[in-house]
């Protein structure tokens, strides 16, 4: 019985070292070119939230010339 | 500043700036270097965050002095809204920065010299606002918030610029970094940074010029 366990259990262990340590492939495979990518969107993101404060900005200061 | 407020020229130069770095950033040779691939690339992106803060803060701090002597309004605008611009350039660049170090470095905070410094700094500029918005008088918390800039500036460039070049830092430049300090003389890279720099930094300063068109038009509002 034990002999079965053991002999299932290597089984398994020689599967895992077969398979491929490497994980999150998309991001580390293709020279991980994918990181330059999220950077770039990243930046683009944080320019689009400046504009979009700066837009709610001058529709308040809009209203406010009206109301005057 | 007030010459960028007026003329419009360097806008176009910075679209053109700009295009160029996203397509010469992302098409021309770079090194091969292990580790690295493709992600070298993004030094056209997050390492111009980091010099455009650095420029926009210099802008934010002479304005900061020439408040103090003069004591104009306007002054104190262009100083916080650069201010608050340089802080925007470097949240980005800590961001990226975390990006790009977990696929290179292993981990997205390794609590590098360079790493805590520029947090740091960026925790000083932060408490600038915080300074602005506990004052309510208003020529008090120009005048405050001016002196405050001033001492934040020269607490950044010992933060950035000496403290991680004195001991072992992942960042190139700063101690022992293998496979990366080949970039620093490699002229294809050369070749887009530079004006990388000077693109993403007219950016930041041209969003900055929008943010004091409004203040100064809100300033009039109130007066008139």
């Amino acid at each position: 019985m034990l002999k079965y366990i053991l002999g299932i259990l290597m089984l398994i262990g020689t599967q895992f070292a077969n398979a491929q340590v490497e994980m999150a492939d998309d991001f580390r495979g293709e020279g991980k070119i994918y990181v330059v990518i999220a950077i770039i969107l990243i930046i683009l993101a944080g320019f689009f939230y400046m504009l979009f404060k700066l837009d709610k900005r001058s529709k308040r200061l809009e209203k406010e010339i009206e109301e005057k | 500043m007030g010459y960028l407020l007026k003329t419009d020229w360097w806008k176009w130069l910075c679209v053109a700036l700009l295009a160029y770095t996203i397509i010469g950033g992302l098409l021309l040779p770079v090194p091969e270097l292990p580790i690295l691939n493709e992600t070298i690339r993004a030094l056209h992106f997050h390492v111009p965050m980091w010099f455009g803060m650095i420029l926009l803060f210099l802008g934010s701090v002479i304005h900061a002095v020439k408040h103090l002597r003069t004591g104009e309004v306007k002054y104190d605008i262009y100083s916080s809204q650069l201010a608050n611009m340089g802080i925007a350039f470097g949240v980005l660049g800590i961001v990226t920065g975390m990006i790009w170090a977990n696929y290179t470095w292993g981990e997205p905070w390794s609590n590098d010299p360079k790493q805590n410094a520029s947090a740091i700094s960026l925790l000083i500029y932060l408490a600038y606002f915080v300074l602005r918005g506990s004052i309510q008088d208003e020529q008090q918390r120009n005048r405050i918030s001016a002196v405050f800039n001033i001492f934040a500036f020269f607490l950044m460039i010992p933060l950035l610029f000496i403290l991680p070049r004195m001991s072992d830092s992942l960042h190139p430049g700063n101690g022992g970094n293998p496979g990366f300090n080949a970039y620093d003389l490699d002229s294809n890279l050369r070749k887009v940074f530079y004006l990388a720099v000077f693109g993403w930094t007219l950016l930041g300063y041209w969003i900055a010029t929008i943010a004091i068109r409004l203040s100064i038009t809100k300033q009039k509002l109130e007066d008139a």
